[in-house]
């Protein structure tokens, strides 16, 4: 796929809807940013590279408009989540889809370059090559890219009706994808608990992992901020923080696709999708379901079924 | 007493623990892979090769902070009749905050007009900030984002400093501003700094030309804001891919607002003082459900009109913001407040 191709569906995609959102560059070499098209001359500005890390989708819920979006593999997954919970109009969505071979992960760069500026960022194949004051440094993709891109089952959109490029097959073992909370959970209760505590201890509660959830639907009316019911203080303690992480768990149940925006924002670097990932493991064992596949799903905990083949609760 | 001072390097952990002795000292604390302000603790790692992530505004302005505690007592011979027991804590230990930037501290100048110098001043921050010692470290290469320049300050500001200290080859070289910074130096652990001060004065310099310079002035800026306040277009395009989140006003050193909550289980309880964003649908929401910013580009030219236009029309042309870059840096979407500053400079008429 060329970036040319791209722009030259969005030039198409245009007319047809009243804006599209793509990526251009941001405010230095390593970080793209979302760009909302309205006008045909905007459409130069568009890039396609592993710096597009951000999951465009979560704008649509909002946009009460017909919306051109650019959509990778596992981004994918959120526009079917969205017709599972109707929260989408499909028909207003025009989704133009990029078969990806992987991000980056910005901090990991950043930490691979020893938090030196970036003065310079090229893609040369399989690789990254950073330049800073301490000159070239070639970063191979699979080093510095997020964890979900390192074991991505999907790297072609499911939901495309434009398709940018030829289709992908994963490469990378369906076996693998769990293995790191299969690693994690290897650790005592009480380790769990130490990481856990250290980790939730930075948390500041900015909310940015809640509102870049695509599934965070709420928003507004989260119940962390709540009065009224009052489940969570303004104090800022651990036990608030642990809390309100639980609730955005809990409350992705069966609904997170994975996509990772939580943890990718957090200026705390705290593993926060390392929660809902367990999650999804037991939702996985439990009812064979993966969330954002199928548009015509129900997600397990909307619905109820009086047996369930893993469930056994009438032997109690 | 020297007018100067120098450590070396490899002493600033010894200097760091004899301070430790009188003050809290809070000093730039490798925690994972994030730089925070920490209770200086020689079992962990001090980094001051970058910025910390989080400004250290915590320090003087907690993020929930208890203003007072209360608890209520039921009369036993009437038990209708209720009283409440308050108690505050007023008392504040002298601390140091060491190594922070000059962009931090001076923010901690744009809280000070609000907080301190007015005739009612918050007894809270007021207390705090006085016993706390600022120990600012001049930046020696901008870092992405980083825009001070342009904002009409620089890498090596003194502004909001009780000492600045500035690193060389071998060490670093502390300068004192304040009568409280002259203090700081008759603590043993530092060397005479007259021999390093031409070193000093050249780093000093050096910083300030390589800083991006988004935007070339701050002149007739508050006013441009201000004509832009009706132009929702514009706005709406600005914040077409905000996300509402709160990282950028819980990073900034500039950003003060705060939200009043009592936080009661049974019959005691605390009333908290705790940082709000604009940034958030909550900022503005009255009690009769009206909210006059329910809309994001509503909030987000807030945010941008506190900081270029309304802080600087109340307080001499000041502007609120410093330019350490911080909300562009961590932003999940890179929204980019030098940009929309930009762009506002760049609308005809």
């Amino acid at each position: 796929m060329t970036l040319e191709m791209l722009r030259e569906v969005v030039r198409n995609v245009l007319p047809q809807v009243d804006v599209v959102i793509g990526y251009r560059q941001g405010f230095d070499p390593l970080h793209a940013t979302p760009c909302f098209i309205t006008k045909p001359e905007q459409v130069d500005e568009l890039i396609w590279n592993p710096l597009c890390v951000q999951n465009l989708c979560s704008y649509l819920p909002f946009l009460n408009k017909k919306v051109g979006v650019i959509v990778k593999g596992c981004d994918s997954r959120t526009i079917v989540q969205y017709m599972q919970e109707k929260l989408i109009r499909r028909e207003n969505v025009k989704v133009i889809g990029i078969p990806c071979r992987g991000v980056i992960s910005v901090n990991k760069v950043i930490r691979a370059v020893n938090h030196q500026v970036v003065e310079e960022v090229k893609f040369e194949g399989e690789k990254l090559v950073v330049r800073t004051s301490e000159g070239e440094k070639a970063l191979p993709l699979s080093d510095v890219s997020p964890g979900k891109c390192q074991t991505c089952q999907l790297p072609t959109p499911l939901q495309a009706d434009h398709l940018v490029g030829e289709p992908i097959q994963s490469d990378k073992p369906r076996e693998k994808v769990f293995e790191d909370i299969r690693e994690f959970e290897k650790k005592s209760l009480e380790e769990r608990r130490k990481y856990w505590e250290k980790e939730f201890d930075r948390c500041i509660r900015c909310y940015a992992c809640r509102n870049a959830c695509p599934l965070c639907v709420c928003q507004d009316r989260c119940i962390a901020e709540s009065r009224d019911p009052h489940w969570v203080s303004q104090r800022a303690n651990l036990t608030e923080k642990f809390m309100f992480h639980m609730i955005h768990g809990l409350h992705l149940a069966g609904r997170c696709i994975g996509c990772g925006e939580c943890e990718r924002v957090c200026p705390m670097e705290i593993p926060v999708a390392r929660i809902k990932k367990k999650i999804g493991m037991e939702l996985k064992e439990l009812f064979d379901y993966i969330p954002g596949i199928n548009p015509d799903d129900t997600p397990p905990m909307y619905t109820f079924k009086v047996e369930e083949a893993k469930i056994k609760e009438h032997e109690l | 007493m020297a007018e100067t001072g120098f450590v070396a390097k490899e002493k600033i952990n010894i200097l760091l623990e004899a301070l430790s002795k009188k003050f809290h000292v809070y000093v730039p604390t490798l925690e994972e892979e994030v730089v925070l302000f920490k209770i200086f603790d020689p079992e962990k790692t001090l980094c001051l090769t970058r910025p910390a992530n989080l400004a250290p505004k915590a320090v003087i302005f907690p993020q929930g902070d208890a203003l007072f505690t209360f608890d209520f007592h039921k009369d036993t011979e009437d038990p209708k009749k209720v009283s409440v027991e308050l108690k505050e804590n007023l008392e504040f230990a002298p601390t140091i905050i060491f190594g922070c930037r000059p962009c931090d501290a001076q923010g901690f100048r744009i809280y000070d007009r609000v907080y301190v110098e007015i005739d009612t001043p918050d007894p809270y921050y007021k207390g705090r900030r006085a016993k706390t010692t600022v120990m600012t470290l001049v930046c020696n290469a901008p870092f992405p984002g980083c825009f001070c320049t342009s904002v009409g300050r620089g890498p090596a500001d003194k502004d909001g400093s009780d000492l600045i200290m500035t690193e060389l080859e071998k060490g670093y070289f502390f300068e004192p501003i304040t009568e409280k910074g002259k203090e700081i130096l008759k603590e043993s652990g530092f060397e005479d700094g007259s021999p390093y001060r031409e070193e000093a004065k050249k780093a000093q310099e050096k910083v300030s030309s390589a800083v991006r310079k988004p935007f070339a002035s701050v002149d007739g800026l508050p006013e441009k804001i201000l004509s832009l306040f009706d132009n929702d277009q514009f706005w709406e395009r600005e914040a077409a891919k905000c996300i509402s989140c709160g990282a950028c006003t819980y990073l900034c050193p500039t950003c003060y607002c705060f939200n009043i909550t009592d936080e009661q289980v049974s019959r005691r309880g605390e009333r908290i003082r705790s940082w709000d964003a604009c940034m958030f649908f909550h900022f503005t929401l009255e009690a009769s459900s009206h909210n006059p910013r329910p809309f994001k580009h509503q909030r987000l030219k807030n945010r941008v009109g506190h900081k270029f236009s309304y802080y600087p029309s109340k307080y001499a042309g000041t502007i609120a913001c410093c330019g350490c870059g911080r909300c562009i840096r961590y932003c999940p979407v890179s929204v980019d407040i030098s940009e929309i500053v930009a762009h506002a400079q760049g609308v005809q008429g």
